[in-house]
């Protein structure tokens, strides 16, 4: 065991004293300076160094770039450490290469020759450290140089145990690398059969390469689980005294048993019934353990043992199908709700929230409900209190929602400012969600506005107005409450908002009452318009002049308002035209025309709240091929667009149709005055840029695929229709005159949540109604779609839902194909759709400066993470329109990146089980030739290709 | 999996980074940076592990010095935080009653270390006295 410090190098050990002793940054560069000046002439000298000397000045510029310092030379001084017989020669030589030399270094050749020398070495120490250098670097070239080599090594009778455990690891890391390395074939099995290795070492790595190779081909791996499950049985059986070395605190191999759990979640439960109730017998096991008193006090013990029965837990709801199992988790989640450590209270709460969504145990999970509300109150760590919140939420049903929704709102009041705007979303979904009583949902949103005002984003208020708008019933209410907020002497700018729209479209309903005359209501709003900004005041504006024709009495009052200097000479240039327009429109029109032009707005369309889209929202991500810049975790300023962004096609008339998410048109940008002036006719009109639809979705609900008649068995061209889909999630995938199907989905990093609606639009039923969905080619193997079976019989007229999960494993070309066959009026129907599932649907936008993306491109520069396209514009090239498709696509837009302010830029990140792909994307249009160039690069050649195809269509 | 492991002290100071994933230089930087100014700032009563962009740092505090590791959303705590303690118990009987100075003096044997422990960013042994005995194998070699 090394005592002196830096023992062996001495040389080394006075130099980091020497560092460590410098009172400055600037002596410290300058006997860096100094000793790099010595090493440079002692390597360029023409005395020869022997291999000590070489070690102890690479390891001296290794230190001094780990200082942070930049090293332009040594490389080849490092390299030539690596054919050293010398175990610490070699093993320095390793390490400067595996810290320092990147993949496409000009040494490399040398450094893999090397390492080849060392692997075919008959000294295991050698071979080890060359293994683990392949693990470190992992480039592309060494997984393609021994890829084929490693397996052999792992499998071999005559590999000892140490180098085993480096082979699988290493090959682990050379398959993320490389997937087409996988093994296969009669390999499959040597590999799976090291579950069963005697040396617990070789398993605890090789069980890690095993659920890589799993999550890539589960059906070719399946033989693991019954391996799996016996080994599981063995250690969870044994005695703390039986496994000797693996036993950590009186826990039997606790990383082991974690990660074989793990294995175990990438399948269902086991088919075989022996297989089965081993695993139940395991997991029951694990329960008890977790009732008997420790084995001892520390900390180490309960941790090992918790870690163990956390996973355990996970494969419980993971398997969900265990009713028993369920509760007994539940119950001692419970117990840890309470526990006084934080780590397990944070455990359970978040554990506690998968456990919600299962139907087994979301009736036990709400027992716990007050313990949670203490949780949210009581604990002092915020990630702690954020987790509550998400369990709330997750355990809110109908026969709650009331209470949690008050808890929730108690909370906001002194919540931490870090997790408020994501409170307000959630308060408001569930609001809306559960809300059998829409006064009770008005009051919601408008004590969010009053208690939270800067959190509460545009969609909340966005959709508590379509809200009153859609539903008759509440907007007396909604009137008069909104008036009695303005009342209190602060008022947040938001709730001025949302005033001034509901007023202007109903403040009639309360203007009866002297207290709140028309004149009064305007007085009221107008007290706050000077404390406002543009935005708002724009809107105010059209409140007026909705007035001039809701309460001709107060013409003049609003005139005189709208003829100010401050409007009409109003330095926003949206103020100013809106107030002459507005003036005009007052003097000029008849009371019939203004009746017309001002009249209420006409219902939204229903659809899924646009808040949970927002929620669904991430973080930014840190990836290798994209990265964000830090703390900018805002949102882009259409986000909403995400959910419906119109896609101009079925307008092909109406090309200029731009789309905005904005709901009064009161963006700067826009100069239309937005009333609500649109005759019907005008609905095809190019100038139809009157925001009937909020969240841009457009006119007719019906401008889907395809109406081709359904036959025998037909594949459906719904190639249209599709290509729709690629910027939207929602809408209607097919029509013909028996059935509509639309879908409605969600998408979350690699999960998706698709819902479709088969709606019988004949006077008859349909019978042996039964939708399947099958997978083209290899596409089971990288997405996994499970499908919930619906009623065979569908109603006249009724609809018919079905939700499919789909797990996107990694990237893919191929679309699912949708089979429904049913039999109608005695003849059977059977048509096939593809489904519109591309893989950038599960893409995230990734918000990044100029200098990081430029960075990110020049990194890809290998030509295959390349994808190009020249091709002509097929649609109108407008900045709107394509920047919406883009939005649409799932990828951020970037400005101010390119120093060509018409060229698009865009990053995104790719979601799938195995990796995350980052993509870079650049569109540059030519409008003189009616030409795009589209270049995409990705950490993924077939992703890089997928998405150009998928992009190119959309122009 | 593993995405990175950093020893820092309390200063910020880095004395171990180990990089699992490709990262540039200056977005290893930005993430020291980030990673310090996340875990210093919590106390004793709080969890050990901190959401981070869409990972999460499991950490644990020994005298002025933090062990991070940054895994996936999906991995088990409670599992890398024994694994934080496993790896200083190895380095505490390697090293006879480790301390910060001899992590900066033998830079270039903690990485032994962790590779003996820690591989394509996977636990790889997790036998402290395998371990050990490895390491005097490798310490007996010239």
């Amino acid at each position: 065991m090394p005592a002196v410090r830096g023992d062996g190098m001495r040389g080394l050990a006075v130099f980091i004293s020497d560092i460590r002793n410098c009172k400055s940054k600037e002596a410290e560069i300058k006997r860096i300076n100094k000793e790099l000046a010595n090493i440079r002439s002692k390597f360029r000298g023409d005395k020869t160094l022997d291999g000590y000397q070489k070690k102890k000045y690479v390891c001296k510029l290794l230190f001094i770039f780990l200082l942070g310092h930049d090293i332009d030379f040594g490389h080849m001084e490092a390299v030539n450490l690596l054919s050293s017989n010398k175990y610490s020669e070699k093993q320095i030589g390793y390490l400067f290469i595996s810290v320092l030399i990147s993949a496409n270094n000009e040494l490399m050749k040398l450094i893999i020759q090397s390492i080849k020398n060392d692997l075919s070495s008959r000294n295991p120490i050698h071979v080890n450290l060359a293994l683990q250098c392949i693990a470190n670097i992992g480039s592309r070239e060494m997984a393609e140089t021994f890829g084929s080599e490693i397996p052999k090594l792992l499998v071999s009778g005559d590999t000892i145990d140490v180098v085993k455990q480096s082979a699988a690891l290493c090959l682990l890391r050379l398959l993320r690398t490389l997937s087409d390395i996988i093994p296969s074939g009669e390999w499959t099995s040597r590999i799976v059969h090291l579950l069963n290795d005697q040396h617990m070492g070789v398993v605890t790595s090789a069980v890690n390469l095993i659920d890589a190779l799993v999550k890539k081909n589960p059906d070719e791996y399946k033989g693991c689980i019954s391996l799996a499950v016996s080994r599981l049985s063995r250690i969870v059986t044994a005695s703390y005294t039986d496994l000797q070395d693996y036993t950590y605190y009186f826990v039997p191999a606790p990383w082991l048993s974690m990660k074989l759990l793990r294995l175990l979640q990438n399948y269902p439960p086991p088919e075989d019934p022996g297989v089965r109730g081993r695993l139940i017998e395991c997991l029951e096991t694990i329960l008890n353990k977790a009732q008997e008193p420790p084995k001892s006090k520390k900390v180490q013990h309960s941790n090992a043992k918790n870690a163990v029965l956390f996973e355990a837990i996970s494969l419980i709801i993971h398997m969900d199908s265990e009713p028993n199992l369920l509760v007994r988790a539940c119950n001692q989640l419970g117990q840890f709700l309470q526990h006084r450590e934080t780590n397990l209270r944070y455990l359970a709460l978040e554990s506690m929230c998968l456990l919600a969504t299962s139907e087994f145990s979301h009736e036990a999970v709400k027992k716990h409900q007050e313990t949670v509300v203490t949780a949210l109150k009581t604990e002092r760590d915020v990630s702690v209190r954020q987790r509550a919140v998400d369990l709330l939420y997750a355990m809110c049903d109908k026969t709650n929602a009331e209470e949690i929704v008050g808890e929730m709102l108690n909370y906001l009041e002194t919540a931490d400012y870090s997790i408020r705007e994501e409170m307000v979303m959630k308060v408001a979904i569930l609001a809306e969600k559960y809300a059998s009583d829409y006064t009770w949902y008005v009051d919601v949103i408008l004590n969010l506005i009053r208690i939270a005002g800067d959190y509460v984003s545009e969609e909340v208020w966005y959709r508590v107005i379509q809200i009153v708008i859609n539903r008759e019933d509440v907007q007396g209410y909604a009137a008069k409450t909104v008036f009695e907020s303005l009342q209190a002497p602060a008022c947040h700018e938001n709730m001025v908002k949302v005033a001034g729209y509901i007023l202007g479209e109903f403040g009639n309903l309360i203007a009866g009452d002297q207290r709140s005359s028309p004149f009064v209501q305007f007085n009221l709003l107008h007290s706050k318009y000077h404390l406002c900004a543009a935005q708002t005041r724009a809107l105010l504006l059209t409140t007026y002049v909705k007035f001039v024709n809701l309460f001709p009495e107060i013409r003049v009052d609003i005139q005189n308002i709208l003829k100010s200097n401050s409007n009409v000479r109003n330095s926003e240039v949206e103020l100013q035209q809106r107030s002459m327009e507005y003036l005009q429109l007052s003097q000029i029109a008849s009371s019939d025309v203004l009746a017309t032009v001002l009249e209420e707005m006409p219902p939204f369309p229903e659809r899924e709240s646009s808040i949970l889209a927002i929620l669904k929202k991430k973080k930014p991500g840190m990836s290798e091929g994209v990265t964000g810049p830090l703390k900018e975790n805002k949102h882009p300023a259409a986000v909403i667009n995400n959910t419906g962004v119109s896609y101009t096609k079925n307008s092909e008339n109406a090309p200029s149709l731009a789309v905005s998410a904005d709901l009064l048109g009161i963006s700067s940008s826009l100069h239309q005055p937005t009333i609500n002036s649109a005759p019907p006719a005008s609905s095809n009109n190019t100038s139809t840029n009157l925001l009937v639809d909020v969240f841009g979705e457009t006119t007719s609900p019906t401008a889907g695929g395809a109406k081709s008649a359904i036959g025998d068995g037909i594949i459906v061209k719904n190639e249209e229709s599709l290509k729709k889909f690629i910027c939207k999630h929602n809408g209607i995938l097919f029509e013909n005159d028996l059935l509509q199907i639309g879908i409605k989905s969600e998408y979350r990093q690699n999960l998706c949540q698709m819902g479709l609606f088969y709606g019988n639009k004949t006077n008859f039923q349909f019978l042996s109604f039964t939708p399947s969905i099958s997978s083209p080619n290899n596409l089971s193997t990288k997405l996994n779609i499970q499908v919930k079976p619906v009623d065979t019989v569908v109603e006249a007229g009724a609809q018919v839902h079905q939700i499919l999960n789909v797990e996107c494993i990694e990237d893919f070309t191929d679309l699912p194909l949708l089979t429904i066959q049913f039999i109608y009026c005695n003849v059977q129907q059977k048509l096939t759709l593809r489904l519109p599932l591309t893989i950038n649907k599960f893409s995230e936008p990734t918000v990044m400066n100029s200098e990081s993306f430029f960075t990110r491109w020049k990194n890809l520069n290998n030509p295959t993470q390349e994808a190009q396209k020249i091709f002509k514009a097929t649609y109108p090239m407008d900045s709107e329109a394509v920047k919406a498709k883009l939005i649409g696509f799932g990828i951020q837009l970037l400005t101010g990146i390119d120093p060509n302010p018409e060229n698009y830029v865009c990053a995104g990140i790719i979601h799938t089980r195995t990796l995350q792909v980052g993509c870079l994307i650049r569109l540059e249009p030519n409008t003189q030739a009616q030409m795009y160039r589209l270049t995409i690069r990705s950490s993924k050649d077939t992703v890089s290709k997928e998405l150009c195809k998928l992009l190119h269509e959309l122009f | 999996m593993i995405r990175f492991i950093l020893i820092q002290n309390r200063a910020g100071k880095t004395r171990l980074a180990k990089w699992y994933m490709n990262f540039d230089d200056d977005e290893k930087q930005k993430l020291i940076e980030e990673v310090h100014a996340v875990v210093t700032v919590r106390d004793a009563k709080h969890t050990n592990f901190v959401e981070f962009r869409n990972f999460k740092i499991i950490y644990r505090r020994y005298a002025g010095l933090y062990f991070c590791i940054c895994v996936d959303i999906s991995d088990n705590n409670l599992a890398y935080l024994e694994a934080i303690h496993n790896f200083v118990e190895v380095l505490n009987e390697y090293f006879h009653n480790v301390c910060e100075l001899d992590l900066v003096f033998n830079f270039y044997k903690v990485y032994s270390v962790v590779d003996e422990m820690f591989l394509a960013g996977e636990i790889r042994e997790t036998s402290q006295t395998k371990v050990l005995k490895q390491l005097l194998v490798y310490n007996s070699l010239e």
